[in-house]
């Protein structure tokens, strides 16, 4: 058992023999699949506006999921009291879906090593930051986006951590726990001039802690890009309508991939056969200059997992190759019902919501063009290089993003910056249109949270500098 | 252990958090306590697909120590750990700075009546009852077009539970409320591709829950009027929004009259009220005591009166959506619409927020267009709430010479929230309530299409 097992264990207050219990009471012959999965997490935001770091909230959770899979049904119950009598009620809750009476003898498991890597190590004093080192950070924020330029009228900064222990002991006889620390730092300027208002935001993280932000006096960076986005968007002219060719920026405009592909090759949609990319595997998707990855390995990313919360080691997964779709995202039930393989992506938002398969940090491999080489090569279009949310309709594909911070691009120049607007699209046809890919592959700022279901998770996603031939661009101008 | 609402007494573990905050040295408190349960059923393709049972329970804490302030919330009700909690607590609300508007209510402003609200349905249904409405839900929708091939499935969903607030000017109040829903989402198929859309039914009151074959054959109707869609030409013409769709107008207007939006000079709405913002056949209102409404309670997040109120008045804006802070920022009273999440401080929004149907029937608000989108979904995020800048997905209805002529997607409409407010040109007759949020079918007068 790992340090971080025992501590977890201790957490809970609960004995391996009554985990054994209350699993061998719901895995029963008819049950496929069974897990308890035990969670605390404690979350801490303190959030200045109007030059006053006047809030700070704190919450503590604590509970336990019980779920049973057989065939493609899942039964599921939680509770946040964590008795032996509680996890056998919740085990005899999710069991319902069997239709048997409760199994009798303990199901033992076994405690696995502790993980070969970790890829978030941390120190608690770190992640868990004293609110007046908090403050200062925040005043520090407040006063270099008002001296970045005097029309910034309003500086709104929340710095939120997540410390959350989680342990999953499953049917396969596994335990296993695992302390994923979170923290974001989120920056919103408003400038106003002549009575003309506009905002901008920047904001960073991941499975860090305060040092991160005070390294280069990263925090000072956030607060001139929140403000240097909001003076920008002042003299922002309005958006084209249309389909025209589309520069996207590296880093978060990967979002792309999350709305268009992402969530059309997680596994769930396509053994229902409901997503638009059902029965494409092997198929081309993509221009040839595409390889599109997901991967929960990489080191204090938002979207990084040791092990996902159904005790499976993160990895990399590839998803599209040089436009060929290669691969799915899953999590046990549904690899199992599909006769694919586990890829680690089995996520919950907590132990009040269901194991779903879902992504962790998705992102476009680097290509072999130079970025201003693309910029050059379109005659008359749009530069994004920032955006807010995403949404997709997985059946039909359709997908948009909204950009935050675009550009006209005018005789291969970036010239005028234009007012957001949200660009739409075809999932399984987007990425053939993507005929230039730069060598600039960029890792969003850690920022995401995915929806799906009603539950958010954490993510990250990525992108080199690409050029799209046509996109439809919903602006205003015609 | 876990336990049944009602089985034990919150109100004491709310009044004995006062006490304790009181003690550590806090000059005012709030505490509002959550409990009750929920039963989720899925079902797919005529088979149990996930089931859901849960009991939870929660607890939000905000003190003073003068003008500072800080909340939190627990789920963890054992004595050592409330001590515990409140201790940090004080800890947190000492670390921040003094903010000079920050406070309760003055005491005599919080609600003394508690009227009846028809919110509260104690039918208790089985795991085999909503089973079973479920699978009658799906069934209807592939009996209704042999076009509907597959399904996201079925959902019926019941809850009830409870909200006790009190605070350290002596107000205790609580009330129970329950939610009754029922949803299928059907995938229709053809040579082109797929397309899913969805019906439901959610009401307070069991009774009242349209049946599954309603939902389900509404669902199928939605779902196969979209095969063979396909983008619309580039151009600016008359947009027409469902009332599904319409809704989301209004939750735009709710959240650019959120007072915190307001004080922070996040809203395009800045310094607005009195003015007319949309024509004087407009009127909206929020309603908090609406009986059996889904955003109806007695009082709100901070204790004070919830009530029925003008927000938009003939065309004029009359009422911003107020807590007693935002409120203070902007010189005026609370509007009783504080909304409360437990564990955060209150922020602001509506109840009931519904716009006044007018007297056309949708027919002819179509039939008034001759080239024109009906837009029946919406996608993404493309608002800017500072600028009212409006920018989103959608898919619909190409309308031609006053009819449905084809099913459109892949297009994006585009104007200013402002802009569009006010060029409102005509309000549907068609008023149902299926949520907080309700609205008739509204025309604008010209949006921007982008597709082809």
């Amino acid at each position: 058992m790992s340090k971080d097992e025992s501590g977890a264990l201790a957490r809970f207050g609960v004995t391996d023999r009554e985990i054994e219990q209350a699993l061998g009471r719901v895995k029963v012959s008819a049950v496929d699949y069974a897990d308890l999965y035990f969670e605390y997490c404690q979350s801490e935001s303190v959030s200045m506006e109007e030059g006053i770091v006047k809030r700070a909230t704190k919450s503590v959770g604590q509970g336990v999921g019980v779920r049973a899979t057989a065939g493609e049904k899942t039964g599921f119950a939680y509770s946040d009291e964590l008795t032996a009598k509680d996890l056998n009620i919740a085990a005899d809750t999710a069991r319902y879906i069997a239709n048997s009476a409760q199994g009798t003898s303990p199901l033992p498991v076994s405690h696995r090593p502790a993980l070969a890597r970790n890829l978030y190590p941390h120190d608690r004093a770190n992640i868990e930051v004293a609110t007046r080192d908090r403050v200062t950070l925040l005043n520090a924020i407040d006063a270099e986006a008002r001296r970045y330029d005097p029309r910034i009228k309003n500086v709104m900064a929340a710095y939120n951590t997540e410390y959350k222990v989680m342990l999953v002991a499953t049917s396969d006889g596994l335990m296993v726990g695992d302390i994923q620390p979170l923290a974001r730092l989120q920056v919103t300027c408003i400038a106003e001039e002549n009575g003309n208002r506009q905002v901008g935001t920047f904001g960073g993280g991941g499975r860090i802690g305060l040092d991160y932000f005070q390294n280069d006096q990263r925090y000072l960076h956030f607060a001139r890009e929140a403000a240097r986005e909001a003076i920008l968007n002042l003299s922002a002219v309005d958006a084209p309508a249309g389909v025209m060719p589309v520069v996207l920026g590296g880093g978060w405009p990967g979002i792309l991939l999350h709305e268009a592909i992402g969530h059309g090759l997680e596994a769930d949609f396509n053994r229902k056969k409901t997503s638009a990319f059902s029965n494409l595997m092997g198929k081309k998707v993509a221009s040839d200059v595409c390889t599109i990855v997901d991967d929960g390995t990489l080191p204090f990313r938002r979207g990084s997992l040791n092990v996902d919360d159904e005790g499976t080691p993160t990895s990399r997964t590839v998803l599209i190759e040089k436009g060929i779709l290669r691969g799915y995202i899953t999590d046990k039930l549904n690899a199992r019902l599909m006769g694919i393989p586990v890829t680690g992506n089995g996520r919950r938002e907590s132990y009040q919501s269901v194991v779903l398969p879902r992504m962790t940090n998705t992102f476009m491999l680097a290509g072999e063009s130079d970025p201003q080489d693309i910029v050059r090569s379109v005659k008359k279009g749009l530069y994004a290089v920032s955006f807010g949310g995403g949404q997709v309709d997985i059946t039909n594909g359709k997908f948009v993003f909204s950009a935050s911070e675009a550009y006209l691009i005018e005789d291969g120049k970036i010239t005028r910056p234009v007012k957001g607007a949200t660009l739409i699209g075809s999932g399984p046809d987007i990425l053939k249109q993507v005929s230039m890919v730069g060598h600039d592959l960029k890792l969003d700022e850690g920022i995401g949270t995915c929806g799906k279901e009603g539950q958010s998770v954490p993510v990250g996603v990525g992108l080199p500098t690409i050029r799209i031939d046509e996109i439809t661009v919903g602006g205003t101008k015609a | 252990m876990t336990r049944m609402i009602g089985e034990q007494d919150y109100t004491s573990v709310a009044q004995d958090l006062l006490t304790r905050a009181s003690k550590q040295g806090a000059t005012a408190a709030d505490v509002m306590v959550a409990d009750g349960e929920t039963l989720s059923v899925q079902v797919r393709m005529g088979a149990v697909d996930r089931l859901t049972k849960a009991r939870e329970k929660r607890l939000g804490l905000r003190l003073f120590f003068g003008q500072r302030s800080a909340s939190a919330s627990t789920s963890d009700f054992s004595r050592d750990s409330l001590e515990r909690f409140v201790e940090e607590t004080c800890a947190l609300a000492q670390a921040v700075v003094e903010d000079p508007v920050s406070g309760l209510p003055e005491p005599g402003q919080c609600a003394t009546d508690c009227p009846e609200l028809n919110i509260h349905d104690s039918t208790k249904l089985q795991t085999n009852e909503q089973i079973a409405l479920a699978l009658r839900a799906e069934r209807a929708a592939f009996a209704a077009d042999s076009r509907i091939t597959n399904s996201e499935g079925g959902e019926c969903d019941s809850s009830s539970g409870r909200i006790i607030l009190a605070n350290s000017h002596g107000f205790l109040g609580q009330y129970a409320n329950s939610s009754f829903s029922l949803s299928v989402s059907p995938i229709a198929s053809d040579a082109a591709g797929m397309q899913r859309d969805y019906w439901y039914g959610v009401n307070r009151s069991f009774a009242k829950l349209e049946s599954p074959e309603a939902i389900g054959q509404e669902a199928t109707r939605r779902t196969v009027r979209k095969l063979g869609a396909r983008k619309a030409a580039t151009g600016r013409v008359p947009v027409i929004f469902d009332p599904e769709v319409a809704g989301s107008l209004l939750s735009h207007l709710c959240s650019a009259l959120s007072g915190y939006a307001l004080y922070k000079g996040a809203s395009f709405l800045i310094g607005q009220l009195g003015q007319q913002i949309a024509p004087d056949f407009v009127t909206i209102y929020d309603d908090g005591r609406m009986p059996g409404g889904l955003g109806t309670r007695p009082f709100d997040g901070e204790g004070l009166p919830t009530r029925k109120q003008a927000v938009v008045e003939r065309g004029r804006l009359t009422s911003y959506l107020l807590d007693t802070y935002s409120g203070k920022k902007l010189g005026l009273p609370s509007t009783g619409n504080a909304a409360r999440s437990i564990g955060e401080s209150p922020s602001a929004g509506p109840t009931n927020f519904y716009m006044v149907p007018g007297t056309t029937r949708p027919e002819d608000i179509l039939a008034s267009v001759k080239q024109g989108l009906y837009v029946t979904d919406l996608i993404g995020f493309g608002i800017n709430m500072v600028t009212g800048d409006y920018s989103r997905g959608a898919s619909g209805f190409w309308i031609e010479n006053g009819e449905l002529a084809y099913p459109v997607e892949e297009i994006t409409i585009a104007s200013n929230l402002k802009q569009m407010y006010s060029t409102i040109e005509t309000l549907g007759s068609d008023l149902v309530f299926r949520g907080r949020i309700a609205s008739p079918t509204v025309k604008i007068a010209e949006m921007m299409v982008a597709g082809n």
